[in-house]
């Protein structure tokens, strides 16, 4: 469903997604990770085109997108939410939620109807009259994925839904995505928290510094040393797989 | 809506209808129909200002292009004023079309996309003044003949039905905008272009057309003021007190609201005559202004709407 | 097309108008820069320290060369209590409440010297500032070369004492990280009333710069609000050598358009370099990148 090849993106004199490829099969979970400053979040606004990339391409759904404008990337489909929540926020849940629905629904009361079974879906369905302003972050996580999901995307860039939620709101809300993806939309997410990713995702890319360095199962990568030393530091795949003596 | 605010609107539109009949002198109404004009052109102000969020300085721009449009067709080339009303409110809408397209390609929001429109309103008032078909600093002076056909009227009640039709119209068009897909987009851009984007509205094109339908109805406004006093010039067609009152008046009522603009008119309408009652002295009334403004930013940012939609609130109900 | 010693003379008016414009610009910059803020009033307040001058010009004999020190100082003290008591108050920090605020500030100045002083425009006739001095082929009047010297001596001054002084430091500490500055103990609240009331200063030395050769009314707040703007925007937001340039650019562009175009059309110079700059680039001449 997603073909991205190539992807390079720089700001100023740093090289922050540096010839990324990436495939996100129709129907699965995939998984984008890496450590702080790995160039996920900008490959996501690359791909969703709300930054040019410097070189090469994007195809969805077999059609290039390469460069398009946002909200032509989004009405062909692939949606994505931000890592920092954006809710529009003296608009109740309902409303926000609706802003998402009207791209596919031309009334009123379908909008509305929709907006409100996607909340739902999410477990906002107590929360749709209150103001989006006044929501917890697990709140502002959950409309950013409402929002999205009400435009009945194909795609999903999901980027750190899970952040800053509890063990327990983590579980519901692996528990919502594979619902979404079994109801036929495809994901990407960038994720930190490791037992969202486990549980979700089939495959999994990991950035580090702008460039791919290992992909594959979740328990295959867990296991490779490069990805290791990316997350703690140079040296600590041999340190770890010495027995961990000193330092 | 919720069937009290069904009863309290019936009121209003009957109690609107026979005002002109109780009031008791034609200054009272004449206060009235600039009340509800006020009310009309903050609406326009309001479509751009409190719905999409771009706050405007230079709204007098498609007043004066409105005006000076059914004013030139008429006194001029000889147009009845009633087939030049709607040339006046396209000629508003073209303007407002092209300065949006003009900003918003530009990427100008907040304060830049503020003062450029102030800036286009002052290039417009130094045009208007120096060309030829404007007559420049002269103004231009409609003949006065009170005819029903000719959109003259000696008495203030016919005005008044007028205006209040003009205010009814704002109405729906605001009300329409609260409940339609396009609304629901302005509603987005305001609060957040870039999650606007990510959910598929064309931000630019929006924001575009709704300067058009501002401008428009700005400019329709402009041909009533023009009938009503049946004299422009420059000054008063482009001059920067009327931007400041489409602004106030949607400020105080309750920036993106329907209601807002005319609940702002009428209280401003009140504070203006009760200055005006304590001294001839110029000014005074928009010093006051000027203070409220002030104080509605700092206390009140949702208007006087804001106030009363508050205390409902609190006290459990929903919202219309 | 005028010859090129008319030319010549409308770039040199110019350049001498525009040393007054570099001093507005300068104190709008230093409120931008440090405080964020667009300050709406800017112009409604040089018409006050205008009628200030004029004042105590026409009631206590005080010549405006004399009377800079004072109304610089009051508009000090004005800016201040205004930030103080008024736009930090109220503003919670959000871009669109300050630009409000500032409009609202200036509709309520602009109309209280409305009130209290009518409509009117006012002039002063200082005598000694209307003889004519002579530079090579030029002759322009006094008052303007008097303008000229002391608006940039002013800035030079303002320039030095931001780099040598405490309080300059503190300024530009604030400026550039405001929670680092308020960390290491400076009371950012009153920087911030500083850099206001020294924006404001600016305006009052600016206003007994141009009450010689100029008028006040209470329009001219106005008239003045779009030339600041237009200023410091052509300069590119925030950057002291963009206020520099953008100064003398803007007296140059008000100067040449008015020679050719006429008084009233030669107005609109102006009001379209500051859309050109907008629309095209809108960091200004000198800005940063955004």
């Amino acid at each position: 469903m997603l073909e991205v090849r190539g992807l390079t993106r720089s700001f100023g004199g740093l090289k922050a997604v540096d010839g990324v490829d990436l495939d996100v099969p129709e129907g699965e979970i995939v998984g984008l990770i890496g450590p702080n400053g790995a160039g996920k979040t900008t490959c996501f606004a690359a791909i969703a085109g709300f930054v040019r990339p410097d070189a090469g391409s994007v195809r969805f759904a077999g059609r290039d997108v390469t460069g398009h404008a946002p909200h032509l990337v989004a009405r062909a489909g692939m949606v994505r939410t931000f890592q920092i929540t954006q809710p529009f926020a003296r608009l109740s849940v309902r409303e926000n939620v609706m802003v998402g629905a009207w791209l596919r629904h031309g009334r009123r009361a379908e909008a509305e109807e929709a907006a409100d079974r996607v909340a739902r879906s999410v477990g906002m369905g107590a929360m749709l009259d209150m103001r989006a302003g006044d929501l917890t972050v697990a709140g502002r996580k959950r409309l950013e994925l409402a929002r999205a999901l009400a435009t009945s995307p194909r795609l999903l860039l999901l980027d750190e839904v899970m952040a800053g939620l509890n063990p327990t709101e983590v579980a519901e809300i692996v528990g919502v995505v594979r619902a979404i993806r079994d109801g036929g939309v495809t994901i990407l997410l960038i994720e930190h928290v490791m037992q969202a990713v486990v549980s979700l995702a089939e495959h999994v890319h990991v950035l580090n510094q702008g460039r791919i360095i290992a992909r594959g199962t979740p328990a295959a990568i867990a296991a490779d040393p490069a990805v290791v030393e990316a997350y703690l530091g140079h040296g600590a795949a041999a340190r770890l797989a010495g027995g961990g003596g000193g330092g | 809506m919720t069937p009290r605010a069904r009863l309290l609107l019936a009121l209003g539109a009957v109690a609107a209808l026979a005002l002109p009949l109780v009031l008791p002198s034609n200054y009272a109404v004449n206060v009235a129909v600039m009340i509800l004009f006020s009310a009309f052109l903050g609406q326009a102000w309001n479509i751009a200002g409190g719905f999409a969020g771009q706050t405007s300085f230079g709204h007098v721009v498609f007043f004066g292009t409105g005006a000076y449009a059914s004013t030139i067709l008429h006194a001029t080339w000889g147009w009845n004023p009633w087939l030049a009303w709607p040339v006046a409110a396209l000629a508003g809408g073209a303007v407002g079309l092209g300065i949006g397209a003009l900003a918003f390609r530009a990427g100008l929001r907040g304060s830049y996309f503020a003062l450029v429109t102030l800036a286009f309103a002052e290039v417009f008032r130094i045009l208007a003044n120096s060309a030829e078909f404007t007559r420049g600093g002269l103004g231009i002076l409609i003949k006065a003949d009170a005819r029903a056909a000719n959109f003259q009227f000696k008495d203030p009640a016919s005005l008044y039905y007028i205006a209040l039709a003009l205010v009814a119209a704002s109405l729906a068009i605001a009300w329409w905008l609260r409940r339609s897909r396009f609304g629901a987009q302005l509603a987005a851009i305001r609060e957040n272009e870039d999650a606007a984007r990510a959910l598929g509205i064309d931000v630019l094109r929006a924001k575009t057309l709704c300067m058009g339908i501002s401008g428009a109805m700005a400019g329709a406004g402009g041909t009533f003021y023009a009938q009503k006093y049946l004299y422009i010039d420059p000054s008063i067609a482009f001059g920067v007190e009327k931007s400041v009152e489409m602004l106030l008046v949607s400020m105080i009522g309750g920036a993106g609201t329907v209601f807002g603009p005319l609940v702002g008119a009428i209280a401003l309408g009140f504070v203006g005559e009760a200055t005006r009652a304590l001294t001839s002295a110029q000014g005074l009334g928009l010093v006051v202004y000027g203070m409220i403004l002030v104080a509605i930013v700092a206390r009140l940012p949702d208007g006087l709407i804001g106030l009363f939609a508050r205390r409902i609130r609190r006290r459990g109900g929903r919202d219309a | 097309m005028p010859s090129i010693d008319i030319l010549l003379a409308g770039i040199v008016n110019g350049l001498a108008a525009g040393a007054v414009y570099v001093l507005v610009a300068v104190g709008l910059t230093l409120i931008y820069g440090v405080l964020h803020i667009v300050n709406f009033a800017h112009g409604s307040l040089l018409m006050l320290a205008m009628y200030a001058t004029y004042f105590l010009f026409a009631k206590a004999g005080v010549d405006p060369y004399a009377a800079l020190p004072i109304v610089a100082g009051g508009a000090f003290a004005l800016g201040y209590a205004l930030y103080r008591g008024v736009i930090g108050r109220f503003a919670h920090g959000k871009d669109e409440n300050i630009l409000l605020i500032t409009l609202g500030l200036s509709i309520a100045l602009d109309n209280l010297a409305l009130f209290l002083f009518t409509g009117d425009t006012q002039t002063i006739d200082v005598a000694h500032a209307q003889r004519m001095v002579e530079f090579g082929p030029l002759f322009l009047p006094r008052a303007k070369v008097i303008a000229f010297a002391a608006a940039l001596a002013i800035c030079a001054a303002l320039g030095l004492w931001m780099a040598r002084s405490d309080t300059g430091k503190a300024i530009r500490a604030v400026a550039k990280e405001r929670q680092g500055a308020r960390l290491v103990g400076i009371d950012v609240d009153h920087v911030f009333a500083v850099s206001y009331g020294i924006g404001i200063a600016c305006l009052g030395a600016a206003a007994c710069l141009l009450m010689p050769s100029f008028y006040v009314s209470p329009s001219s707040g106005h008239a003045f609000v779009l030339i600041a703007f237009t200023t410091v925007v052509l300069g590119g937001m925030g950057s002291f050598p963009g206020a520099l340039a953008g100064g003398f650019a803007i007296g140059v562009i008000e100067s040449l358009g008015g020679l050719l175009l006429g008084e009233q059309l030669g107005q609109i110079g102006i009001s379209l370099a500051f859309i050109l700059v907008l629309l095209l680039r809108p960091t200004g001449l000198f800005g940063a990148r955004r």
